[in-house]
């Protein structure tokens, strides 16, 4: 009971910020936004999709792979804010108080999850612009991958952030591990017909699988389903579990491990 | 039984020793203050009784309860305001009070009033809604006293409370540390290296290189320095220092033409003198031992107040402007 209050107290400080950091919310919905907009636009007026029959859009298959990138930034980011914490002393505060540390290792997940999952959520809106049909059956699905998928990312998040000294590493960490992770994601281009190399690299990306999992659910019946989705639902549910146990297992212990 | 026992604790980062071997008890209720220059193991101590730094080496206890093998407990029963800001700047000074309520368990019902209560007492009962980053430092300091109040702790550790505050805003937070006493429960344990400061304690230990070279009351620190000296100027000196001695069977000393006396109670003995050998006599300075003294006696070195404050505030402002 002690823990799940200490739990909760965590999680509503993250959203207490999220709600009062009106530029980062800006930002980090606008940054998708460009993406749809500049590279989904250019990208369509100049390239094919490979076997994608006529009418289709390039809007369509990119749309899943933004909302995978806002996740990605949104909840890898929550993840390593708490070197900020430790950066502005506010997590020696947390630190010392007498509740376990996985407590607040699955608070700041649950925190770091729910804002990633209101943001992604908030790019739904857009569905009707970019050609994908959003039926109301569908949206609890959708919103159940994208915690899913926030919840294994912000847990890598805080593991990458226990063993970061200071924000210097921040640019290093942006260059080699989150665009890597979102280029990789098939959030813009298939699997299909890649080098081999760019394949075992993609697959081995949990992004991969959260972004697969939402066309799964998003062109479930339609006939783009065959020509976008790479993966059966099931397996890739399975992975990004998978996934968000053996990160949020490495959070707890990085996080356990820091002074 | 003593609220803070402490037993050869040690603790060693590398081949640096930061706190060697050191022991002492604080008795309830006491205002306990750790006296040293930087560097000499204040905050690794505090660090160590909080449970946030594993010992090398020794034992402490607070309340009676371990504080590596029983850490919950001790950190329930313990407050602490540490050396650097720890406040999140962007909640509200309410908020902020209401994250450490709950980590520590405070009991709804009681908790608005304890509120309210400390926030008076901190003076800044009319800024509960505004986001910690518009305080200033003094305001900050102090909300992070009444946080540390907040779950009734038997001990509250202030590491360097008023480090880079001006004198006006280091006065009301003695005001409310000495208030915090009268009303009694919580123990304080401090640390500073500002000499003016440590006088406010009941008993002060020194501590220098890890090391323990001192514990004892203000008075009776300064007693190991020896007497009041009373400093004389006079047209002639030779005379001056004879009459003394004839009167009042001390001999003085000759220091860059003035007259040097040992004596105790100086402020007693100065009416005194003047009123048996005044007119002989152009001007009197008494100087009273202080734990500048005694700090120099004992380590033979000045703690240099000034030039460390300095460096103290500005790391404090660095800290704050990041924010
Ligand atoms: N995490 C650490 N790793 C290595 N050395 C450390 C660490 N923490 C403290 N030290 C060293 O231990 C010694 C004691 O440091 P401590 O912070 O306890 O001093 P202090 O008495 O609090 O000084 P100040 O007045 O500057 O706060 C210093 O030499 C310091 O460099
Ligand atoms: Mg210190």
């Amino acid at each position: 009971m002690r823990n799940a209050k200490a739990i909760y107290t965590i999680w509503l400080r993250d959203l207490i910020r999220f709600s009062r950091e009106r530029s980062r919310i800006v930002g980090l919905l606008g940054q998708p936004l460009l993406y749809l907009l500049i590279v989904g636009n250019g990208f369509a007026s100049s390239f094919h999709l490979p076997y994608a029959p006529p009418g289709t859009s390039y809007l369509q298959f990119m749309y899943p792979g933004i909302i995978g990138m806002s996740v990605l930034f949104t909840a890898v980011f929550s993840g390593i804010s708490i070197v900020w914490d430790r950066e502005f002393g506010f997590l020696k505060e947390v630190l010392v108080a007498p509740v376990p540390r996985w407590t607040v290792a699955i608070g700041k997940t649950l925190g770091g999850s729910t804002v990633a999952m209101i943001q992604a959520a908030i790019l739904l809106i857009l569905a009707p612009f970019v050609g994908v049909h959003l039926s109301p059956q569908i949206v609890p699905a959708i919103l159940g991958i994208l915690f899913l998928i926030a919840f294994a990312l912000t847990s890598f998040g805080i593991f990458v952030a226990s063993r970061m000294q200071s924000m210097e590493g921040f640019q290093m960490i942006m260059n080699f591990l989150i665009m890597p992770l979102f280029f990789l994601s098939g959030a813009l281009f298939p699997l299909r017909g890649l080098p081999a190399w760019m394949g075992y690299l993609m697959r081995i990306d949990p992004l991969t699988y959260g972004v697969d999992a939402l066309r799964n659910v998003l062109f479930a019946s339609g006939p783009l389903r065959a020509v976008f989705v790479q993966f059966p639902i099931h397996v890739d549910l399975l992975v990004v579990t998978g996934m968000a146990l053996v990160l949020v297992g490495a959070a707890t212990i990085g996080f356990n491990r820091q002074t | 039984m003593s609220i803070v026992a402490v037993e050869d604790l040690v603790k060693k980062f590398k081949d640096l020793t930061a706190v060697d071997k050191v022991g002492f008890t604080v008795e309830r209720g006491e205002i306990f203050g750790f006296l040293g220059p930087n560097g000499a193991g204040k905050s690794t101590t505090i660090q160590m009784l909080a449970t946030l730094l594993k010992p090398t080496g020794g034992r402490a206890w607070i309340d009676g309860h371990d504080t590596v093998r029983e850490q919950f407990a001790v950190r329930q029963s313990i407050g602490l305001v540490f050396q650097d800001p720890s406040l999140d700047g962007n909640l509200t000074a309410m908020e902020n009070l209401d994250f450490h309520a709950r980590l520590y368990n405070v009991d709804p019902k009681v908790l608005p009033v304890r509120r309210r209560e400390l926030l008076e007492m901190v003076e800044l009962s009319d800024r509960t809604r505004d986001l910690v980053k518009t305080f200033s430092g003094g305001m900050k300091r102090r909300l992070e006293i009444a946080r540390g109040l907040l779950h009734h702790p038997a001990v509250l550790f202030l590491d360097e409370p008023t480090v880079g505050l001006d004198p006006q805003t280091r006065n009301h937070i003695w005001t409310y540390i000495r208030s915090l006493r009268t009303k009694g429960g919580v123990t304080i344990f401090l640390t500073t290296h500002y000499m003016d400061e440590a006088e406010n304690c009941d008993r002060i230990a020194i501590i220098d290189h890890g090391q323990i070279v001192a514990l004892d009351t203000p008075a009776g620190l300064k007693q190991m320095v020896g007497k009041d000296i009373v400093n004389l100027t006079s047209k002639n000196v030779d005379r001056l220092a004879g009459e003394i001695a004839e009167r009042f069977g001390l001999k003085g000393n000759r220091l860059d033409g003035q007259l040097q006396l040992e004596t105790e109670q100086g402020d007693l003995f100065i009416p005194r003198l003047l009123a048996e050998v005044g007119s002989a006599v152009d001007s009197v300075n008494l100087h009273k031992p202080t734990l500048d003294d005694v700090f120099l006696k004992l380590t033979g070195r000045a703690i240099r107040e000034e030039s460390i404050s300095a460096g103290d505030a500005m790391r404090t402002m660095m800290k704050r402007r990041l924010r």
